[in-house]
């Protein structure tokens, strides 16, 4: 039964994440006065990137690659099936420093440049989902997903400060605007799409994957913020978790990117003051 | 299932061309026109990019850059000439650095000719260069098995 659920979430997984950047680029282009490509255009691009060949720069750039969607898919699972909420952000996090290491090894300029970006998104937004799981455990004592959705009183009631916060550090995450500093969904001639430099065909399909999974990802944890045990409050956080892609898909089209010092501080700034007040006035009354 | 018709990727690089055809292939990207629509993408990189969109002539000096270019790319791939300079050279044909259209260097597939070419022109060469693009992927295949 455990093995069909875990097959099960690595299938399904990718394909919602799938459909929500394809009904993001929809919504982005409406948003631009354009029409927009189809709903499944982010699937015929993948489809189309596999069928592709593949260019090899190195042995090594395409395994890194690889490793990191292994990473993404683990914490998708762990996840989703309700395990360790700190276990999962780790392992996204090696994901995340395999696909740098990728960006170094292909030794070009510009993937070098993307991945020292990349480095530098990760050290903006990592603070606040360390906060955000510290915060869970302090509202319901619990590292575990399928406790922490089990409670009686919803996790945003405790932690209405580190949800505007993890809110904010997933502009990072979903990589928008304006904390877009390495791949963002635009500028596709800019040095924005450094880290991807180097990469062609099938893996520039895994790293378009993997997204995919971060996509679930986030979006899974903000359903943690609002569920609790009654079946009304799952359908909530459904809601609620597609209004926040909704708000990011906003901000996106929204602001111009910023410089990485402004991105830093701002990440910073809002962990600090959201994050940390939050948890000191929790600490204070339970 | 042939996906490559469905998510064509663009590569556009300015050979010697006076700019008149470059606007004209911006203007696509553009709320009216919006390429996007054909899930076309025009990236800056021709290792992601599946067709090569070259307007102007090629001369003396950026024979090795197209060259290597089109190395850079993926299979498969196609090239369309944009514009009259960039299918036989037009009136720069006769300059001393020019040395003609696209094909003296690489084998053109889709020639759209016009001064500047027109938005609408150069999307039916990008669409008519989707289906040379799915022989070429055809053909690679049955090479493979």
């Amino acid at each position: 039964m455990i093995i069909l659920i875990i097959i099960g979430i690595i299938i399904l997984a990718p394909l919602v994440g799938g459909l929500l950047t394809g009904i993001d680029r929809v919504i982005t282009a409406r948003m631009q006065g354009r029409q927009g490509p189809p709903i499944l255009q982010p699937f015929y691009d993948v489809l189309k990137l596999i069928q592709k060949e593949s260019i090899e720069v190195n042995s090594m750039h395409r395994f890194y690659i690889y490793i990191s969607l292994i990473f993404a898919v683990f914490t998708t699972v762990i996840l989703l099936s309700g395990g360790d909420i700190l276990l999962a952000v780790f392992a996204l996090t090696l994901g995340s420093i395999f696909f740098v290491l990728g960006g170094y090894a292909s030794n070009s300029p510009y993937s070098t440049i993307g991945s020292e970006r990349e480095l530098l998104q990760i050290m903006a937004y990592e603070p606040m989902v360390l906060l955000t799981c510290v915060g869970f455990y302090y509202a319901d004592k619990s590292f575990f997903v399928k406790d922490i959705i089990s409670a009686s009183i919803p996790s945003i009631v405790y932690l209405p400060g580190v949800f505007i916060g993890f809110v904010f550090i997933l502009t990072f995450k979903l990589r928008k605007s304006p904390f877009d500093l390495s791949m963002s969904h635009h500028g596709h001639q800019e040095i924005v799409k450094g880290i991807t430099t180097e990469y062609s065909g099938r893996d520039l399909a895994v790293i378009e994957i993997t997204h995919w999974y971060e996509v679930v990802f986030a979006l899974t944890l903000v359903f943690v913020f609002f569920a609790t045990k009654s079946p009304i409050s799952r359908i909530v956080a459904v809601v609620a978790c597609a209004a926040v892609y909704f708000l990011e898909i906003i901000i996106d089209n929204a602001f111009a990117r910023l410089k990485w010092q402004q991105a830093l501080n701002a990440a910073w700034i809002v962990t600090g003051v959201l994050g940390t007040i939050n948890l000191l006035i929790l600490s204070y009354f339970r | 299932m042939n996906f490559v018709k469905k998510s064509p990727w663009i590569l556009h690089y300015d050979g010697s061309s006076c700019n008149g055809c470059d606007i004209e292939v911006l203007a696509c990207l553009t709320p009216l026109y919006d390429v996007e629509r054909f899930g076309i993408i025009n990236t800056g990189n021709p290792k992601h990019a599946d067709i090569l969109l070259i307007t102007g002539s090629v001369n003396e000096q950026n024979i090795p850059v197209v060259k290597q270019l089109y190395e850079q790319m993926a299979m498969p791939k196609v090239v369309v000439a944009v514009g009259i300079c960039a299918t036989s050279g037009g009136i720069f044909a006769e300059c001393y650095n020019v040395v003609g259209g696209v094909d003296k260097v690489l084998p053109v597939d889709v020639y759209v000719p016009g001064c500047a070419a027109r938005p609408e022109a150069i999307i039916d060469g990008v669409v008519k260069a989707l289906g040379i693009l799915e022989e070429k992927q055809k053909f690679a295949r049955k090479k493979n098995s």
